[in-house]
């Protein structure tokens, strides 16, 4: 009897499990939540309320936030608008500037591999008339800066192109989009939720109009989220989508939810103190995770550009197993897969499709996501755990059996249900 | 998602993994599914040409753990049932077996298949004629 269970030795200062999942959420960072926790407590005043030294000691606190994240990305305070998260600072963005700027036009273009925030906003404006540009990415991940400047004409009112992708890492050419659609005269957006705090971001350097960011994928609370809105060269405007008390300049009413904003603007601040030596360790830690599964497994394969990337992804295919059958080997270790079964919809991955991957090696497709709170030790452990299960589950797969017999895959007639 | 504690037993420890010679006239091979859908199964049998009785059975799956799982299970339950008695495994008894969640009835079907495609196999290289379509889908 075959055995698929590995168990290798956990080294010495690895607590099982392990979590390696940091492009969906990031623990918190404790220095985050020590400068949260007196606004859950004694300051729990109400930023708006301007007469009192509740609210003043609230709205101190907020601004000082404000602060922090415009620092960051070389905003002035004024210009961030506090939201829920990036998914709504995505939809305020795209659905506030398309109707603000309606009457210029009704193009709007985007690309494939966005997140779902963006493309279905993009989807729900087509009904309303708008005409969107899905641009194709290439075999890297990458848009052609080509097909972008093709596809700007007299209507576009709005280029919306992510600065990271949230499942292979591959950082898109933010500073030439953003030169390009100042040229034209086209307002720019950028989901930027991976790359804020992970890689630098400029707004005035990369011509950023637009800037969406969240606080849980840097180690700050769920929850909160803001949105960068150019004031000046040009001045954008924005139609707000949630209406009531005028907070935030109009854009986006509602109570500001200071413990929220505080951890927000501490993570902001940490980041950009400690990015640069994170984003090394973080490189270190992903090279060696490549280098292990490259030297003692073949039939391996990374997705998406390895040049342009996040620090802390890696997104690999080891082809001839499937994703869920490899995650439930590893089930002390949290990452995430491309393949359809461990999606809802029983669809691989639509941005590894987007690469031109073929189905079988997006369903092979494992997502390694290393943040702030990985170490090396743990790398080792889980590169021996997947190495151990990859070679366990290629004798159960027939597929595996039939390349290694010199069978062409391509040639069988695959009898798909 | 969380996994029946058959389905974890079978992927753990699956049964009767392997091949047998393809070639040989007692032999069945059934190769179902596709990469593309995540799942390809390959059950192969080895009948008594006297009894009918399936004396062996392997399987080699590609796909996730229900799937590993209901291959594994499908090679359990074939073994030293004649060709006729093991044509009547449906894969509603799979699923109520592993307790498999509507998600993941697809695996249950593909092994159902697989079991039908060996016998199919097997029947066409021994010149039984076919009482039963194979099923194909």
């Amino acid at each position: 009897m075959s055995t698929v269970t590995i168990n290798p030795v956990v080294p010495a200062g690895v607590t099982l499990p392990i979590y390696m999942d940091n492009h969906a959420t990031s623990p918190m960072d404790p220095r985050v939540l020590e400068a949260m926790m007196p606004f859950f407590s004694v300051k729990f005043g109400n930023a708006a309320s301007r007469n009192h030294s509740f609210g003043w000691e609230a709205e101190q606190a907020v601004e000082q936030a404000r602060e922090q994240i415009a620092r960051l990305i070389g905003a002035t305070a004024k210009e961030i608008i506090f939201t829920s998260g990036a998914t709504e600072s995505n939809n305020l963005a795209i659905k506030g500037i398309a109707e603000m700027y309606r009457e210029r036009g009704n193009h709007i273009i985007t690309q494939v591999t966005e997140h779902k925030a963006v493309l279905d906003t993009c989807k729900r404006l087509e009904k309303y008339g708008y005409r969107v540009t899905y641009l194709p990415v290439k075999a890297d991940g990458l848009i052609d800066m080509d097909d972008l400047r093709r596809a700007i004409d007299d209507k576009t009112v709005l280029v919306t192109i992510m600065s990271a992708n949230n499942e292979i890492g591959v950082v898109q050419p933010i500073a030439e989009i953003g030169k390009l659609c100042h040229e034209k005269g086209v307002i720019f957006h950028t989901d930027a939720v991976q790359a804020v705090g992970k890689i630098p971001m400029d707004v005035q350097a990369m011509n950023i109009d637009v800037l969406s960011l969240t606080a849980h994928k840097i180690y700050g609370p769920k929850g909160v989220g803001a949105l960068y809105v150019r004031r000046r060269n040009p001045r954008v405007q924005i139609a707000a989508q949630i209406d009531g008390g005028g907070h935030e300049r109009g854009m986006r009413s509602g109570t500001l939810n200071v413990p929220g904003i505080v951890g927000l603007g501490k993570a902001c601040a940490i980041a950009q103190e400690e990015m640069a030596t994170e984003a090394a360790r973080l490189c270190a830690m992903r090279d060696h995770l490549r280098k292990r599964f490259e030297s003692e497994l073949d039939y391996v394969e990374v997705n998406g550009s390895w040049e342009h990337r996040l620090p802390g992804n890696l997104n690999m295919s080891f082809i001839y197993v499937e994703g869920e059958s490899l995650l439930m080997g590893i089930n002390d270790v949290a990452v995430s897969s491309g393949s359809a079964c461990t999606s809802a919809t029983l669809e691989p991955s639509y941005v590894l499709k987007a690469l031109g991957l073929g189905d079988d090696v997006a369903h092979s497709s494992i997502r390694f996501g290393l943040g702030r709170f990985n170490t090396m030790a743990e790398c080792d452990y889980v590169a021996d755990k997947v190495i151990g299960i990859v070679k366990k589950l290629r004798e159960l797969s027939p597929l595996y059996e039939m390349v290694k017999d010199g069978i062409d895959l391509s040639k069988i007639e695959w009898a798909a249900h | 998602m969380a996994y029946s504690d058959k389905v974890v037993d079978h992927y753990n420890n699956p049964r009767n993994v392997g091949t047998l010679d393809k070639s040989s006239e007692e032999v069945g091979t059934g190769l179902v599914g596709a990469p593309e859908c995540g799942d390809v199964m390959r059950l192969q049998i080895r009948v008594n040409p006297e009894t009918q009785v399936i004396e062996e059975a392997k399987f080699k799956t590609f796909g996730c753990g229900s799937a590993i799982a209901s291959s594994s299970l499908a090679t359990e339950w074939v073994k030293g049932k004649t060709v006729s008695e093991a044509l009547e495994i449906k894969n509603t008894d799979i699923v109520k077996e592993l307790a498999l969640p509507p998600v993941k009835i697809h695996c249950s079907v593909l092994a159902e298949d697989a079991i039908r495609a060996a016998i199919g196999d097997w029947k066409k290289k021994n010149g039984v004629a076919e009482t039963e379509a194979v099923a194909a889908h």
